[in-house]
């Protein structure tokens, strides 16, 4: 048994210690939002948070994350109520077919967590990890942007988790 | 007020003793004078007439400054992160201070151009900038002293006919002032050309004429001493730079097996052999610009390095039995624990050997995706400050190139967990002693990408 530590609850996995962390979230603990793209860290849809760190869950095994914080999009916000990121990625349409988009987003949080005013060419460097084949790259720096004022309160009255 | 500013430093010398304030005194006379006669000089070269970005310039002379320019490396320096090409800005940091790369393109204002061509070979020759003043040694004219006339000159063409860009290379922020350069030049710097050597060949002369001319590799393959310059006894002995290792390029080279002057063309020329490593840190830009040159010139340059590393220190570890193990962790007989190579610490081998089995094995073993690590060079360095740095950051192919070459694992693994994967893998990839303190490298790699952010923002 390994403890794991997702989006503040603690769960008991019972999980070879070998398994990515991909599996046990999407298997054992029911939290689709990371997604399965290449399974290579190549293409950043299964994207996630480990201590404040943007990680690829699918070249994670469990056996590394017994005692550490591990984030998802669901720790994030809910479909009734989105955290600021996912709320201005929603007000920039930045999605199109959306597979990537909740590693988008978990990378982006990642980056805005350490840094809340990134510079546009930081944003493009840290984003440069993730791929979207459908090519909504401009509107998810937009987001990211956005997302940047929200989360300091520059945008009055924008919505708020 | 300026008289006040003047006396207070000097008030605390009167408790030493007269013969230091003397030798202060004819120190700063030898620094005025030196420089007061490169300003002279300076004055004498002004007379030749500015070109004009206009000019016309002999086409295959402007192909050749193309080549020749890739081999300088020249791009790598003067070029910002996501600025326009030779327009200058990238900061390079030193022990000394922060130093700003020029603009090289031919804008008259803010570029090269209103250099002549005399100016710019007295720039590359002698370290010298059109209004005479020394040029701090970040710009390799250490090396490039030895560059012939003719070369300089095909860089020149070539730099004159590039779009001129209008950038302001911003203050350096150095603690040298310049007059003290006159004093390091005349130190380190050996003006004029290299004597061929008629014990080798063409080719190989001129791969030496290359690589201590201007490829420069001794910039980062050689180790530095207090006062920035290379140590010309140590000459390709490895050094480090930006916090990466450049390995030995000498007889002490630590690649595990034998470099072949074909494996070197073939690396130098697609940044990848598998028998050794992928070109990464500060080697990619280079590997990418020799891409672009005749594969003549990197021969050259390949059949000098291969000969100067000679039958070199991992390769011998090999043939004395040592072979590296191309075959993974799962198929090898030796395991971490095992007798030939034991690390201090069998908790932290029996935890970074199921780190290796679980995160790398998928690639690296068993000849998949990744480089068999026993071939890599990382493994078997002195330091483990490209191990350290590949893992955490990953190796990233150029903008607008395809793929990742190997993902970052920066947030996978926590510090503890990262040493105990670099200690295994020294265990079990390597026949080298294991290495001291990996710990604190991989605080000091964190350290260091901590300081690139802050520098970045």
């Amino acid at each position: 048994m390994i403890t794991l530590n997702v989006n503040g609850h603690t769960h008991e996995v019972d999980a070879d210690p070998a398994t990515p962390l991909l599996y046990v979230l999407r298997n054992d603990l029911k939290l689709n939002g990371a997604k399965f793209g290449c399974g290579l860290g190549q293409c950043g849809a299964c994207t996630v948070m480990v201590d404040g760190e943007a990680v690829y869950s699918c070249l994670t095994p469990i056996l590394l994350l017994q005692g550490r914080s591990i984030k998802t999009l669901e720790g994030l916000g809910t479909a009734e109520r989105p955290g600021p990121l996912q709320q201005a990625f929603i007000d920039e349409q930045a999605a199109q077919c959306g597979y990537c988009i909740p590693g988008m987003i978990m990378r982006a949080q990642a980056l805005l967590e350490r840094n809340p005013s990134p510079s546009d060419e930081q944003i493009r460097t840290h984003m440069n990890a993730g791929l979207c084949r459908c090519g909504t790259h401009m509107r998810i720096l937009r987001a990211v942007h956005r997302a940047s004022k929200t989360m300091q309160g520059a945008i009055p009255g924008a919505k708020r988790a | 007020m300026l008289k006040n500013r003047v006396i207070e430093p000097i008030e605390p010398v009167k408790h030493t003793r007269p013969w230091k304030i003397i030798l202060v005194l004819i120190g700063a006379l030898v620094i005025a004078m030196t420089w007061t006669m490169d300003r002279l000089a300076s004055f004498a070269s002004a007379g030749s007439p500015p070109p004009g970005t206009d000019a016309t310039y002999d086409q295959t002379l402007v192909a050749k400054g193309a080549w020749l320019a890739a081999i300088g490396n020249c791009n790598t320096c003067h070029t910002a992160s996501n600025g326009r090409t030779f327009a200058g800005g990238r900061p390079l940091p030193t022990p000394f201070g922060t130093i700003y790369a020029t603009n090289i393109t031919p804008d008259r204002e803010t570029g090269i151009g209103s250099w002549s061509a005399s100016d710019f070979l007295r720039a590359m020759h002698q370290g010298i900038d059109r209004d005479g003043r020394d040029l701090y040694p970040a710009f390799p004219y250490d090396h490039f002293t030895h560059v012939a006339d003719e070369d300089v000159n095909a860089i020149y063409a070539f730099l004159m006919t590039r779009d001129p860009v209008r950038a302001k290379t911003p203050a350096n922020r150095i603690l040298v002032p310049r007059p003290a350069i006159s004093v390091w030049k005349a130190l380190y710097l050996k003006p004029g050309p290299l004597a061929p050597d008629a014990t080798h060949d063409a080719n190989w002369n001129r791969g030496r004429y290359l690589v201590d001319g201007l490829a420069h590799c001794g910039g980062c393959h050689t180790p530095r001493n207090v006062l920035g310059a290379e140590k010309e006894r140590e000459d390709l002995a490895g050094g480090t730079v930006e916090g990466w290792r450049a390995p030995a390029l000498n007889e002490a080279s630590p690649a595990p097996s034998l470099w072949t002057a074909e494996q070197l063309v073939a690396y130098l020329r697609t940044g990848f052999d598998a028998a050794h490593g992928t070109a990464a840190g500060a080697m990619a830009p280079v590997a990418h610009n020799l891409s672009t040159v005749p594969e003549a010139e990197v021969k050259a340059i390949a059949v000098y390095i291969a000969a100067r590393m000679g039958a070199s220190a991992g390769a011998r570890a090999t043939a004395a039995g040592n072979a590296p193990d191309g075959q993974g962790a799962a198929s090898g007989e030796r395991s971490a624990g095992g007798e030939d190579a034991p690390p201090a610490d069998a908790r932290q081998a029996k935890d970074g050997e199921a780190i290796y089995r679980t995160a790398c094995a998928d690639c690296h073993d068993g000849g998949r995706r990744g480089i068999a690590l026993g071939y890599s060079t990382s493994m078997t360095d002195t330091t483990p400050a490209n191990l350290i740095r590949v893992t955490l950051d990953g190796i990233h192919p150029r903008e607008g190139e395809k793929g990742e070459v190997m993902p970052a694992f920066r947030g996978a693994l926590d510090d503890a967990q990262l040493a105990s994967l670099i200690a295994f893998l020294r265990a079990r990839f390597s026949h080298a002693p294991p290495w001291q303190d990996i710990g604190g490298e991989v605080a000091k790699a964190k350290r260091e990408r901590e300081s690139e952010d802050r520098k970045s923002s």
